[in-house]
């Protein structure tokens, strides 16, 4: 996997072949198709009769029905985005199959790409069933978000990627005694992307971080349109804006990664 | 955004690098305070098969990932097939391909599946054709469909080989070829290494432990002791100049310090 050249003569074949891999590999296993269907399937009953409660019990959450459900979905779609490009380059890792792919003509941009559509993928089985026991269980119609639905779901998957290929980094250059990193790298922007909560609630200075986050600009923007009924466009534009420069930066430093682990011989010993 | 592959025109003959399958100059690998490779130079024609022999530690693995690409050297320069590694790695990387126990193929792939992928990494042309002509050569058929972890080391060793030569390469590197095979399917692989050589043209380095499999491959040897290269000639000459019958017996006076007017 070359690491110069890195724009010239993208191949789709390789890209697809990827993606077979990957696609082979779910197959093969089926306690690995049913795990990506369980936990977000667990995640939204929880979260779905916890809001039930809260709404018989508080005007607000009555008034602002699904704020709490649209919230849990749209988490699960950045973090499952994440773990779905992550896991699938974990599972090279494991494999002791990174040798094999560096040593091939597949490039890494070829190999993120891969990477990013397997995470698609992933995301597909398990958020799919998710957003239908939704519907059947709470009442919660999450495709009714209709049109801002896909700004929504573009810039949380652009940094689940993002985000994805900086920890893949880290494990490609300090081995799998970094694969914890992987699983728990999102959970460090929970608090501040304001999931369940408004900016506002932050003290000022946190929320000047916490507006360097995309998916702050998200939540904010699903707030206000199940709450308020209102789109805001420009949310969604900063956050695309935001995004593009973490895909470049996410990129050069997995590139940086990967030159510092051939420098110091660690693909040779991909193990812990 | 897809293209076809193509081989790139032929590099002048004039230049040496470019005349040869690998060119090695003053090659050095530093980790942290290990000199594991030491101004090591070589020049490997194109056709040939040589062998890197030496201990643990001697560095030929280090110098075999180098040539592959999945080392940075710390100084000296390498060309593969008349250009410059790294920095054209991606006019060379489909024209070769490696073995070596570091890495494996994926084990819940079948055999098949795996071959598919490769074959499509490297833009393999009738590729169906060719994982048939490969599970005949290499006697997969047996177990072509089933998941590579359900393999013994033996079979794991020829899928592996299968995926080496999936595009016809005509650089092969191989560490161990034939580690964890019985002696007639050992000798059954060196046998379908020698007529690939032949048939294709293709230069073959490979490092071993096994002096026989050297002995009977190789038209050259480079011994190598701690990074640094000890003695490079054909196996003949080197036998004659440590006055010993095997190179076993050579690599043991090497590896144990013993010279060559010592070992006389």
């Amino acid at each position: 996997m070359s690491d110069i050249a890195v724009h010239r003569g993208l191949s789709l074949n390789r890209i697809n072949a990827m993606v077979l891999r990957y696609w082979y590999l779910l197959l093969s296993s089926w306690p690995r198709l049913l795990e990506l269907v369980y936990w977000p399937a667990l995640q939204i009953i929880t979260w779905g009769f916890l809001q039930n409660y809260i709404s018989q019990t508080s005007g607000f959450f009555a008034q602002a029905g699904g704020t709490l459900i649209g919230a849990v979905i749209l988490w699960d779609i950045l973090f499952r985005g994440q773990l779905g490009f992550s896991i699938s380059f974990l599972e090279e890792m494991w494999a002791r199959n990174l040798g094999n792919l560096m040593m091939s003509p597949l490039k890494p941009i070829e190999f993120l790409i891969s990477l990013m559509i397997m995470s698609v993928i992933r995301l597909t089985i398990g958020v799919v069933p998710m957003t239908l026991l939704a519907f059947f269980f709470f009442g919660f119609n999450f495709y009714a978000i209709g049109l801002p639905l896909i700004a929504f779901f573009c810039n949380l998957i652009f940094t689940s990627w993002s985000v994805g290929i900086f920890a893949s980094g880290l494990v490609l250059r300090n081995g799998l005694g970094a694969e914890s990193i992987v699983w728990t790298m999102m959970f460090a922007l929970m608090p501040l992307a304001c999931i369940y909560y408004p900016v506002s609630v932050l003290p000022p200075w946190l929320q000047i971080i916490a507006w360097m986050l995309p998916p702050t600009y998200v939540f904010e923007g699903m707030r206000a349109l199940l709450i308020d009924h209102v789109f805001r466009t420009e949310l969604m534009v900063d956050a695309l804006v935001i995004n593009a420069v973490l895909l470049v930066a996410s990129f050069s430093i997995f590139l940086a990664f990967l030159r510092s682990a051939k420098r110091n011989g660690s693909l040779l010993s991909s193990g812990e | 955004m897809d293209q076809i592959e193509q081989r790139p025109a032929p590099a002048p003959v004039s230049d040496p690098a470019a005349s040869a399958a690998i060119d090695v100059a003053h090659l050095v690998k530093v980790y942290k305070a290990t000199r594991a490779v030491d101004d090591v130079s070589f020049r490997i024609a194109r056709g040939s098969i040589t062998g890197l022999l030496g201990g643990n530690g001697a560095g030929k693995t280090t110098t075999i990932a180098m040539i592959m690409g999945l080392v940075l050297p710390t100084s000296g320069r390498i060309h593969v097939l008349g250009f410059p590694m790294p920095e054209q790695s991606a006019e060379v990387l489909g024209r070769m391909n490696f073995e070596s126990p570091y890495v494996d193929m994926p084990m819940r792939l079948t055999v098949r599946q795996n071959l598919t992928i490769f074959g499509r990494l490297y833009a393999v042309s009738n590729l169906a054709d060719r994982i048939d002509q490969l599970a005949s050569d290499l006697d997969l058929r047996d177990f072509i469909d089933r998941a590579n972890g359900k393999l013994s080391a033996g079979q794991k060793t020829r899928v592996a080989l299968a995926k080496a030569l999936i595009n016809e390469p005509d650089l092969l590197l191989l560490d161990e070829p034939t580690a964890s095979l019985d002696p007639d399917t050992a000798d059954w692989v060196r046998q379908h290494l020698e007529n690939y050589r032949r048939s294709h043209n293709a230069t073959i380095l490979l490092a071993s432990h096994n002096m026989l499999e050297v002995e009977r491959l190789c038209d050259r040897v480079i011994i190598m002791k701690r990074g640094k290269i000890e003695d490079d000639d054909s196996p003949d000459r080197i036998m004659a100049r440590y006055n010993r019958d095997t190179l076993e017996d050579v690599f043991l006076d090497v590896a144990r310090g013993r010279t060559r007017e010592g070992a006389t």
